[in-house]
């Protein structure tokens, strides 16, 4: 038995009258026991009318309202009997008394059952179910998804906040009068029923799965109603700054417009604009693929990059690619598929040349895996993951590959300008050098530099002068056009332009301290001194 | 290291200029004979604009008394600035706008023009305090201005310049019809 209360009685006439499907009526009586709604919806029209039809004497003196007896004795008769489903003759008594006082429109004679909800637009009525549970898990078997939980989320159409407050204003008062303290807030919402019903028929679906309210992963539900998208048109007139167009927006009707809109307008301007109760549908809303998304997973580590023909990430110029492969490539493609994921953003501390190569213990690098089909790899599947990026390619190599959290990336562009990094550079010397030449080069401390932004990337970066440290060098003679210099500096020194001073636009620069031309022939990474992610023990 | 003995033979270093740059020439500018300017286009499109080594300018025995970048009472190129990656302010140029004026200690006087249509990101101001700069070294230190040509421009412009063989082969007619 639905438990109803007297007071329930003339909102769910009036709600008959105007065409609301039986869930629909359960929201109106702000009735939040959710087995109610779970039970089969001609059940509960049967059980609705028969409530209403009991004191039919009594409560007919007060129900104003109500177009004639014509519907209560019909209810009356459903009850009494207790007829299967659908007895039609009743029902087509109901409609055209109904019709012909609401909107005059609707073809008589139409079935009860086939109407579509003027609220829900057939949501609640025909799209929740075993049927659509069963469609849910099959998407999700297909795609082969590793979860634990999961959290439905649904997307209605924007109208549909529209009708929901045409019909509230339909029987404010009834409710009111229920209960004092009840507002249009304690309306249950089409969603909060549509998910009382649907959880548990897809948790059952897929084998005990929870369906929860928050979760790794979400499946998506949007059902939409072409017939019915203007009925939001009016509020963009009565409520123009509530519809300001945005540039990635397909329309400017989006549910939380709609909403403030709707907060916005004072009843007798809705009441002019829009009928009330809602306008009888012709079609049910239609639902869209059921769309699975697992959130983005982290994983972090750092590389060596070994070769001077490399990009960090893929180098197109025109649209046309100028090298085959990239830092980022490589490392990326065992893991999107170990992952099963859709696709990756990659970053790192800083980034080489492609003619740079990354020594030492590496350059750490994050990477953000979208939509990961599996996401619950253990350390040993880590290591064996890095061993094959390893084996894939002796261009670059990966150590300390790890999974972290969203917040720990942060951790690698944080103080990113503070850190140090140190390279070795091959410098050629147009003057021939001695030994002796060259030593002053190692007692130079903390050395301050104006750099310009270098011509190289000044297409893409701002014009600056930036002020960068050298904060130690040492020299290692080669022969008398060649030295090799290690530099230790802070983080986004450019060291190419260092050497070669970059057209006079770095200065100080080794030109000038050397008093010759010279020029950077090799370049290497030797170390890159952020202290994440974790080192893991080989 | 052999390679390198060699390199140091030769007068030109293995610069910068020639692993990122492209050399573009307009000779005799607007007509006036030898005022050749050289055009280093970067592979990003950017191209800074310098004097040809054939120019008056830089011509055995010549010193630069001045430079100057007020190019008219109304216009000065050290007014120019630019903000953010997309350089917004810079002044734009087309190929005969004026960049600059170096008057040599011979009071003679040369015009340097821009070349290239694009948009004004820097002058070099060094060269106002050390003009020297400009006979020393050019075509890198001694560069007059850098300019940002458009995205949908950065083929076309070089259209109506000089490769560096067509150039050579201009100067190297000239050394004929006028023998020294």
């Amino acid at each position: 038995m639905l438990p109803l209360k007297e007071k329930d009685k003339p909102i769910i006439q009036k709600l008959l009258a105007a065409g609301c499907c039986a869930r629909c009526i359960l929201r109106f009586c702000c009735l939040s026991v959710q087995a109610a709604y779970r039970q089969p919806a001609q059940e509960t029209m049967k059980e609705l009318k028969a409530f209403i039809a009991v004191k039919e004497n009594t409560k007919h003196q007060e129900s104003v309202a109500l177009p004639s007896t014509q519907e209560n004795n019909g209810s009356y008769d459903a009850a009494a009997s207790e007829a299967p489903a659908d007895p039609p003759s009743k029902r087509a008594k109901l409609d055209p008394s109904e019709t012909a006082a609401q909107t005059g429109e609707s073809a008589a004679g139409q079935l009860e059952e086939s109407r579509v909800c003027v609220v829900c637009l057939g949501i609640l009525q025909h799209l929740c179910g075993t049927e659509q549970a069963t469609k849910i898990s099959e998407t999700v078997k297909k795609e082969k998804y590793e979860f634990d939980t999961l959290v439905l989320s649904v997307s209605l159409p924007a109208q549909l906040c529209v009708r929901e407050h045409s019909c509230w204003l339909h029987v404010k008062k009834e409710v009111r009068e229920k209960g004092l303290v009840l507002d249009k807030d304690d309306v249950i919402q089409v969603k909060e029923a549509f998910k009382w019903i649907m959880q548990g028929l897809v948790a059952k679906e897929l084998k005990g799965v929870a369906v929860v309210s928050k979760s790794m992963f979400e499946i998506g539900l949007e059902f939409i109603h072409l017939e019915t998208d203007s009925d939001c048109h009016f509020l963009a007139k009565s409520c123009p700054d509530c519809f300001r167009p945005t540039k990635n927006k397909q329309s400017v009707f989006t549910r939380m417009a709609v909403v403030k809109a709707l907060e916005k307008i004072s009843d007798a301007t809705f009441l002019q604009h829009y009928p009330c109760p809602p306008p009888q549908p012709a079609s049910c809303c239609l639902p869209l693929d059921v769309q699975c998304l697992h959130m983005s997973v982290f994983i972090a580590g750092r590389y060596n990059k070994f070769c001077r023909s490399l990009p960090q990430t893929p180098w197109v110029i025109d649209g046309e690619r100028k090298m085959e492969s990239s830092v980022e490539e490589l490392i990326a493609a065992p893991i999107l598929s170990a992952f099963r994921a859709d696709g990756f953003n990659f970053s790192s501390s800083g980034r080489e040349d492609v003619d740079v190569r990354t020594l030492g213990n590496g350059r750490p690098f994050a990477m953000e895996l979208l939509n990961p089909h599996r996401s619950r790899l253990t350390k040993v599947d880590m290591k064996q993951l890095q061993e094959e990026i390893n084996t894939l390619s002796d261009k670059i190599r990966v150590r300390d590959l790890q999974m972290v959290t969203r917040e720990a990336m942060s951790h690698m562009k944080e103080g990113e300008e503070e850190k140090t990094k140190s390279y070795m550079a091959l410098v050629w010397t147009q003057k021939p050098i001695q030994r002796e030449d060259i030593v002053f080069i190692d007692d130079i401390k903390d050395l301050i530099l104006d750099q310009k932004t270098p011509l190289r990337v000044l297409h893409r970066r701002a014009l600056a002068v930036r002020q960068r440290v050298v904060h130690s060098m040492s020299t290692r003679f080669v022969d008398s056009h060649h030295f090799y210099l290690g530099l230790k500096t802070q983080a986004g020194t450019y060291i190419k332009e260092f050497v070669h001073g970059d057209f006079g636009r770095t200065k100080p620069n080794l030109c000038q301290l050397l008093k010759t031309d010279v020029d950077i022939l090799e370049l290497d990474v030797e170390s890159v001194d952020v202290d994440w992610p974790p080192a893991i023990p080989e | 290291m052999d390679n390198a003995e060699q390199k140091n033979a030769n007068e030109e270093a293995p610069s910068v200029i020639d692993r990122y740059f492209t050399r573009w020439y307009r000779a005799d500018m607007k007509g006036k004979a030898c005022e050749d300017h050289c055009i280093l286009q970067h592979s990003n499109r950017l191209c800074v604009i310098t004097l040809a080594e054939t120019h008056p300018v830089l011509q055995e025995g010549r010193t630069v008394k001045s430079i100057n970048y007020q190019i008219s009472n109304g216009c000065s190129r050290l007014n120019n600035k630019v903000t953010g990656k997309s350089k917004r302010g810079g002044q734009f140029v087309t190929d005969f706008a004026p960049l600059c004026r170096i008057t040599c200690s011979d009071d003679t006087q040369y015009t340097i023009y821009s070349c290239i249509r694009g948009r004004l990101l820097e002058v070099n101001e060094n060269i106002l305090k050390t003009p020297n700069l400009l006979l020393e070294k050019p075509s890198t230190e001694g560069y007059i201005a850098v300019i940002l040509p458009k995205f949908e421009e950065s083929k076309s412009i070089t259209e109506n310049l000089l490769r560096r063989e067509e150039f050579e082969e201009i100067v190297s007619k000239r050394g004929q019809s006028h023998p020294p």
